[in-house]
């Protein structure tokens, strides 16, 4: 599948992506046929997701330029990798995305991927929603940030005033390494260094540095302000960087995260605890509400989970969104697609792109 | 009963009130109140009750707090060091009943 591995492009890994190994869970038919065997039919809703989610009108337009990334962590929803270099978003998709967005009142663009760096239009899509205007969010890997032609990052992103939100599981090395393979966390570290010197995570609301943690197992994301105080006294006192705000999320069942709750038999337990975790205070809050979500190949979804199970968005007719057919009236009056995996974003204390939500 | 411990007891634990509601009503909001972030982190008290369910040996206590601490982001380091401070105190504990008896021994030992 795809060229060779680059080698400047091989960062730490902790695993290799489901379709170099050709996993049956590449079939995406495959996760929502595992996540729906699960029997939780002796839980309260019988694990059923019953809410109808409508939108709330566009806030985030968030754009998964592809699955590349120099990284292999263990828990990734996007099965992202060095050898998935054939899902790259194009020049032209990239400008169908821009025309989509003029016709959006979307405050925010939310550029994610794979790693998005590795997209040869990231920094030209990163130029024009600037010169738009927007906020402009890159979800960074942070060891990207130290390999050869990305290391001016920081800086090209904070004379644009780039928002950037950052994977760190811990402020500790084990639980960080586990996730995302030996030596990131030291290399994550160097690279929050470096976007310290930017000017990055020191209180300047036009330079924001938000840290997010996923947790580095079958268990949910506890108390994210209580955690942000803790991880901002451990990484001050320890490695003597700060940052601005830390953002906690939920693992979805998906993907590599469901390949380790197979196979580690967690999978049973997992569900049962996203599921008796539901929390109604989360879904007014929901980032399928606010945001829409832009594969690399135009398709559009409801949010980046749907795009991995390949669930897209559907217009009220039936067919299918396309960012080059995109009609923002029309996907108003849409019904948001959900299924099963929907309780990872409802559990305890809600989880989105920004973070808790109750 | 063929055995004293069962994994679904910990689940159940609130239907103890079946035989006194107004005590356990009372119980459980002390607890949810004792476990609320305050002087202390919610991490740190995990970290805490995770120490104490080692030293009374209390093996629901253990799996619960084994979660709670990852959950309150703690990892598998600090969760040991709080089970060697455990350890530390209840062997000290022993320990330090030695002086009592190396008193009697002082007392009744010829010197």
């Amino acid at each position: 599948m795809g060229a060779p591995e680059s080698k400047e492009l091989v960062g730490p890994r902790a695993t290799t992506s489901l379709v170099s190994r050709a996993s049956p869970l590449v079939s995406t038919a495959q996760q929502l046929k595992t996540l729906r065997q699960v029997d939780l039919s002796k839980l309260p809703n019988q694990g059923v997701f019953r809410e109808k989610l409508t939108p709330a009108g566009i806030d985030i337009f968030q754009i998964n330029v592809g699955k590349l990334c120099n990284m292999t962590c263990r828990h990734c929803h996007v099965d992202a990798g060095p050898d998935r270099t054939a899902e790259m978003m194009s020049r032209e998709t990239v400008d169908l995305c821009l025309a989509a967005l003029d016709k959006t009142t979307a405050k925010v663009v939310d550029i994610t991927g794979g790693a998005p760096e590795l997209n040869p239009h990231f920094r030209y899509l990163v130029e024009q929603c600037v010169a738009r205007g927007k906020h402009v969010v890159d979800r960074c890997n942070l060891t990207i940030l130290l390999a050869g032609p990305y290391r001016d990052l920081p800086e090209w992103f904070a004379a644009r005033g780039v928002e950037v939100v950052c994977s760190l599981p811990h402020y500790r090395q084990r639980n960080t390494d586990l996730q995302r393979g030996t030596g990131t966390f030291e290399k994550s570290i160097e690279a929050l260094r470096r976007l310290n010197a930017a000017g990055y995570g020191r209180g300047d609301p036009r330079l924001r540095l938000t840290l997010m943690h996923n947790p580095a197992g079958a268990y949910l994301s506890g108390d994210q302000k209580s955690m942000e105080r803790e991880w901002k006294e451990g990484l001050q006192a320890n490695h003597g960087v700060t940052f601005d705000a830390l953002i906690t999320l939920n693992n979805m069942p998906i993907s590599r995260f469901l390949e380790w709750l197979e196979i580690s038999g967690n999978l049973q337990a997992y569900m049962e605890l996203l599921v008796n975790a539901y929390n109604p205070a989360t879904v007014p809050g929901l980032m399928c509400r606010n945001t829409l979500s832009v594969g690399w190949d135009g398709r559009v979804y409801d949010c980046d989970f749907n795009q991995m199970l390949e669930l897209d968005t559907r217009y009220a007719d039936g067919r299918t969104a396309h960012i080059r057919d995109f009609d923002p009236q029309q996907l108003a009056t849409r019904a948001i697609v959900t299924a099963r995996h929907c309780f990872g974003c409802t559990a305890g204390a809600g989880s989105s792109c920004g973070g808790a939500i109750a | 009963m063929d055995t004293y411990y069962r994994p679904e007891h910990l689940p159940k634990f609130s239907s103890i009130a079946q035989g006194n509601q107004k005590l356990a009503d009372k119980f459980f909001d002390y607890y949810a109140e004792v476990f609320k972030a305050g002087a202390l982190s919610a991490r740190e008290k995990a970290l805490i009750a995770l120490a104490v369910s080692h030293a009374v040996q209390c093996p629901y206590c253990i799996d619960a707090y084994s979660k709670e601490s990852l959950q309150q982001g703690a990892d598998l380091e600090q969760m040991t060091e709080a089970v060697h401070v455990a350890a530390a105190i209840r062997g000290g504990a022993s320990l330090v009943h030695g002086v009592q008896m190396l008193e009697h021994v002082q007392r009744q030992v010829m010197a």
